[in-house]
C-alpha cells in the first residue's frame, strides 16, 4: 500500500505510523524532517510543483517496493509557510523485517531531497530572504543508491 | 514542427522572472530542452543571466525529467527550475 500526502496540513506521527502497521508485518521505520533552527531562522516557505510532485513521489516509493519486501509505505511532505520546529516530511516504511524497513525509508528521504520537485525558502529574523541551495552531501547520499 | 509549448519556472528562476509561466511558439529548429533555454537565453542580458548556465538549472518535461538533449516531441509542458531543495 501507498499513501503520499502533499499540502499544508501538519501529520501525527502516531497515526501514520499505526496505519502503516495495520498493513502487516512486525517492522516499522519512520523518518521525520522538521524546520531545523540554525540561529537566525524566522520562517521557511515550502514551494512545489504541484502537478510533479505526486508523480516524483509515487515513482519512489514504487521503486522502494520493488526493491525491498515491504507492506506498506507513507510519505507526507508539507507546503508553505513553516516556523522552526514544525514537522516537513514524514516517511514510515512496514515490513516483516527491520534492515528493509530502515534501509527503504533512508532509500526514500534520500531520493526525496533530490528528485521531488519542493525548493525551500527562507526568511531570516532580520527579513532577509534566501533560496536553500542543493547539497553536495545530500546528491551523494541520493546517487550511493543507484547500482 | 510547429506547435506551443507551456513554461512553467519555480523558486528563484519564477522570482527572477517574475512570471510564473508563458507560452511559447515552437518555431522551426527548437526540437530540444536545450534549444528552448538557448531562445530564452537570447531575449537579453537578464534572461542570460538565469539561463546561460544549463548546469545550475533542472527541466522536467510533462511532469518527468529531461535533459538539455531531451527531444520535445509532443510534450506540453515545460517546466524550468533550481536543483530540489526539499526533505
Amino acid at each position: 500500500m501507498i499513501k503520499i500526502v502533499v499540502g499544508p496540513d501538519d501529520f501525527d506521527i502516531g497515526v501514520e505510523t499505526q496505519q502503516v502497521a495495520g498493513q502487516g508485518g512486525g517492522a516499522i521505520a519512520s523518518f521525520v524532517g522538521q524546520v531545523r533552527d540554525d540561529g537566525n531562522l524566522a520562517s521557511l516557505e515550502l514551494e512545489h510543483y504541484p502537478a510533479m510532485t505526486q508523480k516524483a513521489l509515487r515513482q519512489i516509493a514504487e521503486t522502494a517496493l520493488s526493491e525491498w519486501a515491504l507492506h506498506a509505505v507513507t510519505i507526507v511532505h508539507r507546503v508553505g509557510k513553516l516556523a522552526v520546529g514544525d514537522n516537513i516530511v514524514l516517511v514510515v516504511t512496514g515490513s516483516d523485517h527491520r534492515g528493509a524497513a530502515i534501509e527503504s525509508c533512508s532509500f526514500i528521504m534520500d531520493r526525496l531531497k533530490t528528485v521531488a520537485p519542493f525548493w525551500k525558502k527562507e526568511t531570516g529574523t532580520d527579513g532577509t530572504t534566501k533560496w536553500i541551495e542543493e547539497r553536495e552531501s545530500d546528491v551523494a547520499a541520493s546517487e550511493k543508491w543507484q547500482k | 514542427m510547429t506547435g506551443s509549448l507551456n513554461i512553467i519556472y519555480f523558486a528563484w528562476v519564477r522570482e527572477r522572472l517574475g512570471i510564473d509561466q508563458e507560452q511559447i511558439a515552437l518555431a522551426d529548429g527548437i526540437e530540444t530542452i536545450g534549444d528552448i533555454v538557448a531562445m530564452l537565453s537570447d531575449r537579453g542580458a537578464d534572461y542570460a543571466d538565469i539561463f546561460s548556465d544549463v548546469g545550475k538549472l533542472r527541466f522536467a518535461l510533462d511532469q518527468d525529467y529531461g535533459l538539455p538533449a531531451t527531444p520535445i516531441g509532443a510534450a506540453r509542458e515545460l517546466a524550468i527550475f533550481p536543483p530540489v531543495t526539499g526533505g
